[in-house]
Formats: structure tokens, C-alpha cells, sequence
């Protein structure tokens, strides 16, 4: 046990020296801190969106029909599904109804969707969580809307939504068909878009082909794009936040620097000291590699956990202007935790580890001094 | 016994500012008794501790220590031998300043791997020897010098050292505590340890407890006495 004992001792060491300059110690945790901070808030917020997308489309159709006209989304008549339907290897196509609403009182965009199975009838709507939230909205409040040709339309809200991811419930609102045509005048013979259920992966590109080739007015995108386009916008944005962070970033790195590798007059001779007292230069690296863990495994933690609870629990307050200034998620919504253990790794091994060599560099040039250099 | 055979230690060798410290020393030291080296600054005494106390090694020569040669052994059972067999005071005391008299004490044991709380004990066992125990938690720095010497007193012999080695120890002392340092280094005698002293302070080398006087002048032994 005595390795461990030494290892002991040398913390204990190490902890007594840390204490004795405290502030220049403090000031350093906590831009480190800082530092790990910024970067792993980003990290889990872009992770945990990507993974909530993929939560999302989990069970979507393969794809999606749209109607294209003059390059921009149009309303896709739905005798469109006749031809469609025809094509082998495919489920009935289905036309989904939905938009966005711009709410002038809470100043936010929501989404309606008609669903297949809406349990409510026509005049009843369900509400999301972030919609309940900005408006004051809850079970059984009448809730207007203001339908395309200026006439006022009062829904009743029978229920508010809890599904488990609160980024599609937020600003969602459920609505009968006869109510989504209402506000927005689209008469019978339309849907805003058709899906198709693909029953094999692999024959999916030639069922996109084969519908572009029936209706050329349309567009088909499947669900491995949007996945694509989730992980481009995140990642985009993302790295806009560590580009603009950066400059702190590398502030970091030359005060770690000047502090790690300087080592001061003292320092030095508090090494020849512990040289003449009977302590190897093996001792001495030793003693500081533990000072640079100690410094940088702290705010490691202390950086990651402040990241988790600013993320998941603050909803990424402090970068959301340029993180989630996406029109569909407009209302607040809370990510589910998602922690990715590769990147909590790679931020360690891109913090930590340079850092610790970072000590144990000069002080092994010091600590090879002969020891009697005390004695002179 | 420590025996040393013809011991010369240069510093920068071949360079313009070549300086020959040691000279040709060869000479026995008896176990259980106290030594002082004596003579002016510059004339060695200091760089002859270190030599002995295996801090540093010598240009050419040989050390013996209870008959076995050390001056070739590795860095690494070099510091092995000299954490177990010598106990140094230096003569700024060298603590470490910020930290506790007690773990200023406890320090030269640390990369041993004693368990703590034992090691603890001892230490505080050490200062009460020194009637100091009730400043172990109190900083170095806020200590008096009496007090500070003895703190150094203790981590020299916290390892249980066989050979203490001195240098200039009241250099930085006023009377009272000098008269105080040599009650403390009779004790020591009395205990059976070796104790070397570089000085030259008349208080040290004509003192009672000294058994052994050797004069060193330009890195060579002038005289024995």
C-alpha cells in the first residue's frame, strides 16, 4: 500500500501548495472553467438536438411528396395519391395537413397539424406546452384565431400535450380538418403534402425517381435528408458559437500557458528544497503532474456540469440567440439530456491532457537540478 | 564511519571560470561523535557537506559509508540512501513557506509511501521532543526564529537519520538560541547520532559537545585538532 500512501501524501502535498496561492489559482479555475464550459455547453446542445431530431423522425414516412411551383412549396392537389399509390413496393400514400400560425398576441409562429387520428371533434384543438406557457392557455380556455379572410374563429382547448420531446410539442397545436381548411382557406381537393411509407430501404431511390417522373411539379425528400440538413444546421451553427468563442479560447490557452510553464523563483526553490530534503526528480514531477490534474480535472468537472444544467436545464440561455434562432422553435422548449460519452472525451483529452504536460514540462527541468543548489 | 579518499570536486570544468572547491580530502569520520568543519567562507566546508551528504557528487574520489562505496551508485539509490541516512539543517532553515510547521516537518517523508496518520504522529512526537507541538498547525512564516530553527531541527530527523549534517546553523542566530542549538545537538549526541557541522562560529567549535575539529582552507584539510 505504500504506493498508494505516497500518491496520498503527495496530493495532500500538492492540495497545501494549490491553497497557498489561492487567488492566482482561483483566477485560473475559473477561466478554465470558463473555457470548458462554452465548449461542452455547445457540444451538448448541438448533440442533444441532433438526437432529438432523430427521436422525431423515428417514425416519419421515408418520404414526403411535395407539389413545387415557381421553386417554392405549393399546396399539392390530392388526386395526386391515385397515380402515386400505383407504384410498387409502397403504402397507401397519405395527405397531411399542416402550417404555421403567427400568433400576434405571443408574438411566436405555431405549428397546426391535422392528425389521422384526431381524438377531438371540429371547435376543439390540443395545445403544445410552450403555447400553454407564452399564452396562459390551459385545458378548457377558449383560444381565437384569426382565419384568412379576416373572420374570427374561437377553438376550445380540450387538451394540452406531453409527448417526450418537448422540441415538435412546444409550439404545436392539433387541429380537425374542418378547422385547418377554415382558418386557412384550402378548400377540399388540396393537402399541404403527401407521405409515403417505403416498405424496402433500398428501393427508395428509385421510387423518388419514379414519382418525379409521374408528377415533374413535385419534390421528394426523404427522411435521411432531413436527418442531413439537422446535422448541418446544428453543426453550422455550433461551430459559428466556438468561432466567436475562440478569442477566449486562445486568451486561455496563453494564460495556462504563462502559468504552467513559468515556473516562478520561488517555485524553484521550493523544488531545490524538496531535492535536498531527500526528494527525487521522479518525486518532484510526480508532485506536479497532481497540480495540474488537480487544476484542470476541477474545472473539467465544474465546466461540464455548468454546460449540463445550462443546456438542460436552462435551456441554453446564454448562446440562444445564435443556437436556436430557428422559426419552429420559436417558443421555449427544454432539451431531453443527451450526453454523447466520445465527445465528453475528446474535450478531455483536448483540455486535461495539455494542460498536465503543460506543468510537468518545466518543472522537470527544474526539479533535475542538483540538490545541494540549496546549500550554496 | 564515513570514510572519504582523496575527494576533489571542480565546478565548471574546462571553462574560462574553472573553480577547484575541493582539493585532495581524504580523511575518516567516527560514528556517534560530533565533527565540525571550521574555516573561512569559500574554503570548502559547504561543498564538502554536500559532497557527504550525497547531494552532489564528487569530480574524483571515493566516499565509503559503513564500508560501502557510494560515490557511483545512480541518482535514484543515491537519494534512496541519503533520505534514510542523513538529516540536513540547512543555514537558512529552507522551509517551505505557506504551508504548516507540521507538514514542513512530515515533507522529507512524503515520496517514502508511509502511511499518514503514523507519519503524522511521529512528526508531532518530533516537535513535542523540541516543545513545539503547539505550533504545528501554525505557518512557517509566522513563527519566531527559535522556533523556526527547531522546525528544522525536527524535519531533519523525521526520517530517523544516523548522520546529521549542520551548515552554519547559527549563522543566522542570536546567543541565546546558538547556546540553544548546541543543548539540542548534545541531546542528539546522546542519542547516538553522528552529527557533522560546518561553521565558524567560536560558539559551535568551542563548544563542550564538539569531539572533532577540522580546519578546511582552500578545499584542502589544514589542520586536525
Amino acid at each position: 500500500m505504500s504506493y498508494i500512501d505516497k500518491h496520498r501524501n503527495l496530493i495532500d502535498f500538492t492540495l497545501s501548495s494549490l491553497l497557498r496561492r489561492k487567488g492566482k489559482n482561483i483566477a485560473l479555475i475559473l477561466v478554465y472553467t470558463l473555457v470548458v464550459f462554452i465548449l461542452s455547453s455547445v457540444m451538448f446542445f448541438t448533440h442533444a438536438i441532433k438526437k432529438e431530431a432523430s427521436i422525431i423522425l423515428k417514425d416519419a414516412p421515408e418520404m414526403v411528396v411535395q407539389r413545387v411551383v415557381a421553386g417554392r412549396h405549393d399546396l399539392i392537389p390530392i388526386r395526386y395519391i391515385e397515380k402515386i399509390k400505383g407504384i410498387r413496393g409502397i403504402g397507401l400514400p397519405n395527405a397531411r395537413l399542416w402550417g404555421y400560425y403567427f400568433d400576434p398576441i405571443a408574438g411566436a409562429n405555431y405549428t397546426l397539424i391535422v392528425p389521422d387520428d384526431f381524438q377531438y371533434g371540429q371547435g376543439d384543438i390540443a395545445i403544445g406546452k410552450g403555447i400553454s406557457r407564452s399564452r396562459l392557455a390551459y385545458e378548457g380556455d377558449i383560444m381565437p384565431f384569426m382565419a384568412y379572410d379576416g373572420a374570427l374563429i374561437n377553438l376550445r382547448i380540450r387538451n394540452v400535450l406531453s409527448p417526450e420531446s418537448e422540441l415538435v410539442s412546444s409550439d404545436l397545436i392539433l387541429i380537425s380538418e374542418n378547422d385547418f381548411r377554415r382558418i386557412f382557406g384550402i378548400s377540399k381537393e388540396y393537402a399541404t403534402d403527401l407521405t409515403v411509407k417505403v416498405r424496402n430501404q433500398r428501393e427508395i431511390n428509385t421510387i423518388v425517381r419514379k414519382i418525379t417522373e409521374i408528377y415533374p411539379d413535385t419534390r421528394v425528400i426523404t427522411k435521411n435528408e432531413i436527418l442531413r440538413t439537422y446535422d448541418a444546421v446544428f453543426n453550422w451553427r455550433g461551430g459559428i458559437v466556438i468561432v466567436i468563442m475562440s478569442g477566449a479560447v486562445m486568451a486561455f490557452i496563453v494564460f495556462a500557458w504563462d502559468k504552467a510553464s513559468g515556473l516562478s523563483a520561488e517555485e524553484k526553490k521550493e523544488i531545490g528544497i524538496l531535492k535536498a530534503i531527500g526528494w527525487e526528480t521522479s518525486d518532484v514531477i510526480l508532485m506536479k503532474f497532481w497540480e495540474g490534474a488537480v487544476v484542470s480535472v476541477t474545472s473539467f468537472i465544474a465546466g461540464i456540469i455548468l454546460a449540463y444544467f445550462h443546456v438542460f436545464f436552462a435551456s441554453s440561455s446564454l448562446f440562444e440567440p445564435v443556437l436556436k434562432g430557428w422559426s419552429v422553435l420559436y417558443p421555449e422548449f427544454k432539451l431531453t439530456p443527451f450526453i454523447d460519452p466520445y465527445q465528453v472525451s475528446t474535450l478531455f483529452f483536448l483540455t486535461v491532457v495539455p494542460y498536465t504536460v503543460a506543468t510537468i514540462i518545466p518543472s522537470w527541468r527544474a526539479a533535475t537540478i542538483d540538490p545541494d543548489s540549496v546549500m550554496r | 564511519m564515513i570514510e572519504l579518499i582523496n575527494i576533489k570536486k571542480t565546478f565548471n570544468a574546462g571553462r574560462p571560470n574553472e573553480f577547484s572547491a575541493i582539493n585532495g580530502v581524504s580523511l575518516s569520520i567516527e560514528a556517534n561523535k560530533v565533527t565540525v568543519f571550521k574555516g573561512p567562507s569559500g574554503s570548502g566546508k559547504t561543498t564538502l557537506l554536500s559532497i557527504i551528504g550525497c547531494m552532489t557528487r564528487p569530480t574524483s574520489g571515493r566516499i565509503m559509508l559503513a564500508d560501502r562505496e557510494v560515490t557511483s551508485l545512480p541518482e535514484r539509490f543515491l537519494t534512496g540512501i541519503r533520505r534514510k541516512t542523513f538529516g540536513f539543517i540547512f543555514q537558512q532553515f529552507n522551509l517551505i513557506k505557506g504551508i504548516t510547521a507540521l507538514e514542513n516537518v512530515m515533507l522529507p517523508a512524503y515520496p517514502m509511501g508511509e502511511a499518514y496518520y503514523p507519519l503524522k504522529k511521529r512528526a508531532l512526537e518530533t516537535l513535542d521532543m523540541f516543545n513545539i507541538s503547539n505550533k504545528a498547525l501554525s505557518k512557517v512564516e509566522w513563527l519566531s526564529g527559535g522556533e523556526t530553527q527547531r522546525i528544522a531541527i525536527a524535519r531533519a530527523l523525521i526520517n530517523i537519520p544516523s548522520v546529521i549534517i549542520a551548515d552554519e546553523p547559527t549563522a543566522h542566530l542570536d546567543t541565546k538560541l546558538s547556546h540553544e542549538f548546541m543543548d539540542i545537538i548534545s541531546m542528539l549526541k546522546g542519542e547516538g547520532k553522528t552529527i557533522l557541522i560546518a561553521s565558524h562560529d567560536p560558539l559551535v567549535y568551542e563548544s563542550d559537545v564538539v569531539d572533532r575539529i577540522i580546519n578546511i582552507r582552500d578545499g584542502m584539510v589544514a589542520e586536525w585538532v
